[in-house]
């Protein structure tokens, strides 16, 4: 039977309507509007490179090209390595990311499963309440958590970002994890409490095995949201070691009115590596959670 | 193993009242099959009895222990779902140890209860496999594996075949009879298909609108329909009925239907004079006749090869026959048909009991 099964996909895989669709339009319908996507997402990337590797006598040089580099050097990001606290910058937004995304999803995977499953009175409400959470734009409530934040004494740690990151992470976690929730099936979990499971054991020995695409994709989220955190790093954190990387490059490498341009986009660009490759490897998860894909 | 008892149980979800007293014996080692059509209750009834549903009111006992309150997995039950419900992470063999994993059963009897179970459905060869490496019937027969290795009180089939192509569907049905001879374990089976309700069950309960109608073997509710839902409901093709009034021609009653045919009856037959009736015949009980009977217009014939089915016209009304005999129709003939009277059913116009 699985034979059968798998030479029926392979039939699919090869077929399609692929057939009906000539080179020229693919071109026209296909790679030119790919092709420009691709440009418009890539040129910073590729200009935060072009200016980490310049020269700072052609970076303001009057009528060079600014796209193209004569004399590459990698000066800038030997500065930004060795001469500035980049490293730590680096590995406290490393620390506060990671933590504050396991904290979250820990969080957000008890209470969407709760909201979705448990179906308590007024889980709903308390639904509605946490996406409502979500609404408040942190540049509202930076002043409350600071003050929080100032109170437990945790200002100027590591601590004050894992704790107060969560505030944004959970909400948009728990939504995301209930409408996956929901699609699994809701059979699943009564075969198994007949099979003699109790919530806990439906949770981790059938949900979250089956929640895992989702799990990524929610991890994904959260972590590029704290990586790239503004408000509450800014305000949180004074002193330069303990300053994650976003806040970092804009805060330590412009002196006065100068910006140290090639450090600066070196910064940015190694900043935006760990991000990149995280998604790389999660890609297909990723992309089958946002699409609701239906799994057997 | 053990009875299953339900004793006026009534659900209600939110004010809706769904299922309203019902009550089933279900004896030891029985296999009893609820019917009806959707919406009726059954699968609801069943969701109680596996401690799903909470019961509103009334009393449900498996083997003399009442389990209202008690959680689905202290009631020794397994259910077969409708969509089988596998886990699809897990492999055949640990879909079918799941439960018993769970109850820290040794590795060593998990091990021998899980090739046990195989060999019984046939699995040996698929246990290393994930469910959506399997075929429909392939998974479905997981399904009853994984309710087999417990070993429980009651088996609890929600619909089991219905999502599988009609052969495969009539095979399963033989074996889930089969196994059931072989195991002996008590066994609620819930479908809408009345043909699965009358091949498999030692005992049926027609359930309609949230409660039961009849309660009986295949062929007593066959035989004896009580009322005109039930007597529609079981057998295929459909009883025929035809609407009319008794007339007593002193000795020789009929049915006058509303078209002026009469319909004839036994001497015996019950129901004063003028009673409006609903007049029942199956149509393997109708016999082609050259001079008696009751004319018939002819509209189309199906042949089946084994059987011949007539559709046509008696008395004003739609009715089919089925003759095991080739006979040559033509659509459009007139032909005479005559109802065996001793299974001729008679139903009131008003209520539709039995006469």
């Amino acid at each position: 039977m699985t034979d059968a099964v798998s030479s029926d996909k392979a039939v699919h895989d090869e077929g399609g309507m692929a057939y009906l669709t000539s080179l020229p339009r693919k071109v026209v319908t296909i790679y030119i509007p790919l092709a420009i996507f691709i440009f418009v997402l890539l040129f910073p990337f590729y200009w935060m490179t072009v200016v980490a590797i310049k020269p700072d006598g052609e970076l303001i040089e009057q009528g060079a090209n600014p796209f193209w580099v004569d004399n590459p050097t990698l000066d800038h990001i030997r500065h930004l390595l060795f001469e500035t606290s980049y490293p730590h910058w680096l590995w406290n937004t490393m620390l506060v990311a990671t933590v504050s995304t396991f904290l979250s999803l820990f969080c957000a995977v008890l209470a969407a499963y709760a909201i979705e499953r448990l179906r308590y009175t007024g889980s709903r409400y308390v639904g509605m309440g946490i996406f409502l959470a979500y609404l408040v734009p942190p540049s509202i409530l930076f002043i409350p958590l600071s003050i929080m934040v100032q109170a437990y004494g945790v200002r100027d740690t590591p601590l004050a970002l894992i704790l107060t990151y969560p505030t944004f992470l959970i909400p948009f976690s728990t939504w995301l994890l209930m409408g996956y929730f929901r699609s699994i099936p809701y059979e699943l979990e009564e075969c198994a409490l007949i099979d003699g499971a109790s919530r806990l054991q439906i949770l981790t020995k059938i949900t979250l095995p089956l929640a895992v695409p989702g799990l990524i994709s929610a991890g994904i989220f959260a972590f590029t949201l704290s990586w790239n955190e503004f408000i509450y790093a800014l305000t949180f954190i004074d002193a330069s070691e303990n300053k994650t990387v976003p806040v970092a490059i804009v805060t330590e490498l412009v002196t006065g009115d100068i910006y140290a341009w090639g450090s600066l986009m070196a910064g940015a660009l190694l900043g935006s590596l760990p991000v990149a490759i995280l998604y790389s490897f999660f890609v297909d998860h990723y992309v089958s959670s946002m699409t609701g894909a239906v799994k057997e | 193993m053990a009875a299953v008892s339900i004793q006026k149980v009534f659900k209600s979800f939110g004010s809706t009242e769904v299922i309203h007293g019902v009550d089933v014996d279900i004896g030891d080692h029985e296999f009893v099959v609820l019917v009806g059509p959707s919406g009726c209750g059954k699968s609801t009834l069943l969701r109680m009895i596996a401690g799903l549903e909470k019961i509103t009111a009334g009393e449900i006992a498996i083997g003399n222990v009442v389990v209202n309150t008690v959680p689905p997995k202290e009631r020794d039950i397994a259910m077969v779902f409708q969509n089988y419900a596998l886990y699809p992470h897990m492999t055949v063999y640990n879909n079918m140890a799941f439960s018993l994993l769970l109850a820290r059963a040794p590795k060593a009897a998990i091990d021998e209860r899980v090739r046990e179970a195989a060999g019984i459905l046939s699995l040996t060869p698929y246990l290393d496999r994930y469910p959506r490496q399997l075929s429909g019937g392939q998974r479905q027969r997981v399904a009853m594996g994984r309710a087999i290795v417990r070993n429980p009180q009651v088996f609890l089939f929600d619909e089991p075949l219905s999502n599988l192509d009609a052969k495969l569907r009539v095979q399963m049905r033989t074996e889930i009879k089969l196994l059931h001879q072989r195991l002996r374990t008590t066994s609620v089976y819930v479908t809408h298909d009345q043909v699965e309700a009358m091949t498999m069950a030692d005992k049926i309960v027609v359930m309609r609108d949230g409660h039961v109608d009849q309660t009986g073997t295949p062929l007593e509710l066959y035989d004896s329909p009580v009322n005109l839902f039930v007597a529609g409901f079981i057998g295929s093709p459909a009883m025929n009925f035809i609407r009319g009034r008794i007339v007593r021609n002193g000795g020789a009653p009929s049915v006058r239907a509303d078209d002026g045919t009469d319909l004839p009856l036994p001497p015996d037959a019950a129901g004063e004079e003028g009673r409006p009736v609903h007049y029942g015949v199956r149509p393997s009980d109708l016999a082609l006749t050259d001079t008696a009977g009751v004319e018939t217009t002819v509209g189309v014939i199906e042949p089946t090869g084994a059987d011949t089915f007539l559709y046509g016209t008696m008395a004003g009304s739609e009715i089919c026959a089925m003759f095991t005999e080739r006979h040559g129709f033509e659509p459009g003939q007139k032909v005479r048909l005559m109802p065996r009277l001793d299974r001729v059913h008679l139903f009131d116009g008003e209520s539709g009991q039995h006469l």
